[in-house]
């Protein structure tokens, strides 16, 4: 159900890759929230932004929420100066997120593109038994961590483009040397900009997999209200809209009717969660 | 005085708790709020826009963020009535609060058809009938923006409904008072306005439009004081009811609109940032009719003083 809480900021520190990880007190949404589900932030004083700010849940733990963002536009700049003690508005949990029982007696393989990580990193606390994690990025200096994730176990495989940090090369190329000897009982999670999640989708379609991805729009009220956040997806009846922020925003791969717009990678200006 | 101040309105015939409606198109068509509040405790629920047929709407970038406020170009998205009337309206007639459901078309005659069917549906209170989208080549603001257009659409849904009727005004006319005459002459029980006001926002890195519609509408609180002049054009210029709105944050802008001639007022995109803040409106409103002694909202409506 969804929530708004004041929160107060527990702690609030910067960690690999630029990113930033904030963790709240907020125990009616950390008590509900899943895997793959979004929290809706508004920081009070940034009175010029007519929205809140979309982020997907890093971690929850009785009373505690978690996010990690990248500073990159007025908001999330704002955020930076949060100090332990100040609250925030949330709004959450939202959407709906991955889900867990699809991991059963299957081989989990979580692939994410920058700090797509975050919900993955939540996921892979929540399944329990580790499978392996692909995480991409342009270059390690934006390469967030996945030191927490090698403890839990999973087998970790990272690739930057520039090849400074794990393999040379995009992410996908990583994920399909794996894949030809992965195991035949496989499930993919997915986060990250729209070309790496489209890649995903036809690898399971080629494969036969199933493959859930978290997909990343610019939205609105984050509710449902507002019908900024639209995505086509496969249905029975046709093609029709969906709400990223509602129905998503993790969909099942096979439903999402991919457009030739889903080939370009988001840029830090136009991709949703952690906009600005 | 310490009597509790008279928060009712009567908006041509629509029984309302207090003066705060949410406007249309930014409280969905029920469900989506529904888990933060009692949706009785709203003065009315108005509907999004909703056409006869279902309707697609703009692909994305349908919103993108401005200093104080938004651009949008949803472009009317719709379930189309027959949809809304079964899987919206039963859940929004489990609540005490009076449904203005939002009507679009295309053409008269999908004014008339949509205005029709809702009218025989159970608990719909009134019609807003919107005359002034920005983002909707036809019908939309090709009707609004010119009087004899919107006096022609107002008189043939007058013609196909019993319900109030409330055509929305655009903000980007000549004379707006001339506007809510013509439809108020047509048959219209009160006016609303403002809608958006026609924007555009380019990215420079791509030297293109940042919505995929091109152009889009403006609201939020930079609209305010635009949308304030005109409700207290509109005001003196009808006798019917007027509701204003338009970058409506807190109790102030409210009260400006009342005191501008206004008889109710809607929260819209406030309610993104702060789906509550319908209710903490019409509290304010309350605290000030006390401070200053009224003993109705209605006692306020158009008390502006003129230098």
């Amino acid at each position: 159900m969804m929530r708004i809480e004041q929160a107060a900021v527990v702690s609030h520190e910067a960690v690999r890759g630029g990113y930033r990880v904030l963790t709240f007190a907020a125990p009616a949404i950390a008590r509900e929230a899943a895997p793959g589900q979004f929290v809706h932030l508004s920081v009070a004083g940034l009175i010029e932004a007519s929205l809140r700010r979309p982020f997907s849940v890093y971690a929850a733990e009785k009373e505690r929420i978690a996010i990690m963002y990248k500073p990159v536009g007025a908001g999330t700049r704002a955020m930076t100066r949060l100090a332990p003690g100040e609250t925030v508005s949330l709004m959450g949990p939202l959407g709906r997120g991955f889900p867990t029982e699809a991991a059963e007696g299957r081989h989990a393989a979580l692939v994410a593109g920058g700090y797509g990580l975050a919900p993955l990193c939540f996921l892979a606390r929540r399944l329990g038994r580790p499978g392996t994690v692909f995480v991409g990025a342009a270059t390690a200096a934006v390469l967030p961590s996945v030191g927490e994730l090698s403890a839990l176990g999973w087998d970790t495989r990272t690739a930057t483009e520039d090849g400074t940090a794990g393999e040379s090369g995009l992410i996908t190329e990583a994920l399909d040397r794996w894949l030809a000897e992965a195991p035949e009982a496989l499930v993919c999670y997915a986060c990250g900009p729209n070309g790496l999640l489209r890649a995903v989708a036809e690898r399971a379609a080629r494969g036969g997999w199933p493959a859930w991805v978290s997909l990343e729009r610019r939205m609105g009220c984050g509710a449902g209200a507002c019908l900024a956040c639209v995505q086509k997806v496969r249905t029975p009846e046709g093609t029709q809209w969906a709400r990223v922020c509602r129905d998503g925003p993790v969909f099942n791969a096979a439903e999402i009717a991919w457009e030739e717009s889903d080939c370009v990678a988001p840029t830090a200006e136009n991709r949703t969660p952690a906009r600005s | 005085m310490s009597a509790e101040p008279d928060l009712t309105v009567d908006l041509a015939g629509i029984r309302m708790k207090n003066p705060v409606m949410v406007a249309s198109g930014t409280y969905g068509y029920g469900p989506e709020y529904a888990d933060l509040l009692d949706l009785g405790r709203l003065g009315a629920f108005v509907v999004k826009g909703i056409r006869i047929e279902p309707w697609d709407g703009n692909p994305p970038p349908r919103l993108v963020e401005v200093p104080g406020g938004l651009v949008n170009a949803i472009g009317l998205q719709s379930p189309g009535a027959d949809k809304f009337i079964a899987d919206y309206l039963p859940f929004l007639r489990a609540y005490d609060v009076p449904v203005i459901v939002n009507i679009w078309g295309r053409t008269i005659d999908e004014y008339e058809r949509v205005a029709e069917r809702l009218s025989a549906a159970e608990g719909v209170a009134g019609l807003e009938l919107n005359i002034s989208c920005p983002n909707i080549k036809a019908g939309g603001s090709s009707f609004g923006t010119d009087p004899r257009a919107a006096a022609q659409v107002t008189a043939a849904v007058r013609r196909r409904t019993a319900l109030p009727l409330i055509p929305k005004l655009p903000p980007n006319v000549p004379d707006i008072g001339g506007l809510a005459r013509a439809v108020a002459e047509a048959g219209a029980d009160a006016v609303s306005l403002i809608n958006t006001i026609p924007a555009m926002v380019i990215d420079t890195a791509a030297r293109r439009p940042v919505l995929a519609n091109v152009a889009g509408g403006l609201s939020g609180p930079a609209v305010h004081a635009v949308a304030v002049k005109l409700v207290w054009e509109a005001a003196r210029a009808v006798r019917v009811p007027v509701v204003g709105m338009g970058g409506i944050v807190g109790a102030r802008e409210a009260l400006e609109f009342i005191i501008a001639g206004a008889s109710a007022v809607a929260v819209g995109t406030a309610n993104f940032r702060d789906p509550l803040a319908p209710l903490a409106v019409a509290d304010g409103i309350r605290d000030y009719l006390v401070e200053h002694n009224f003993k109705s909202v209605r006692e306020l409506v158009g008390t502006l003083r003129l230098p």
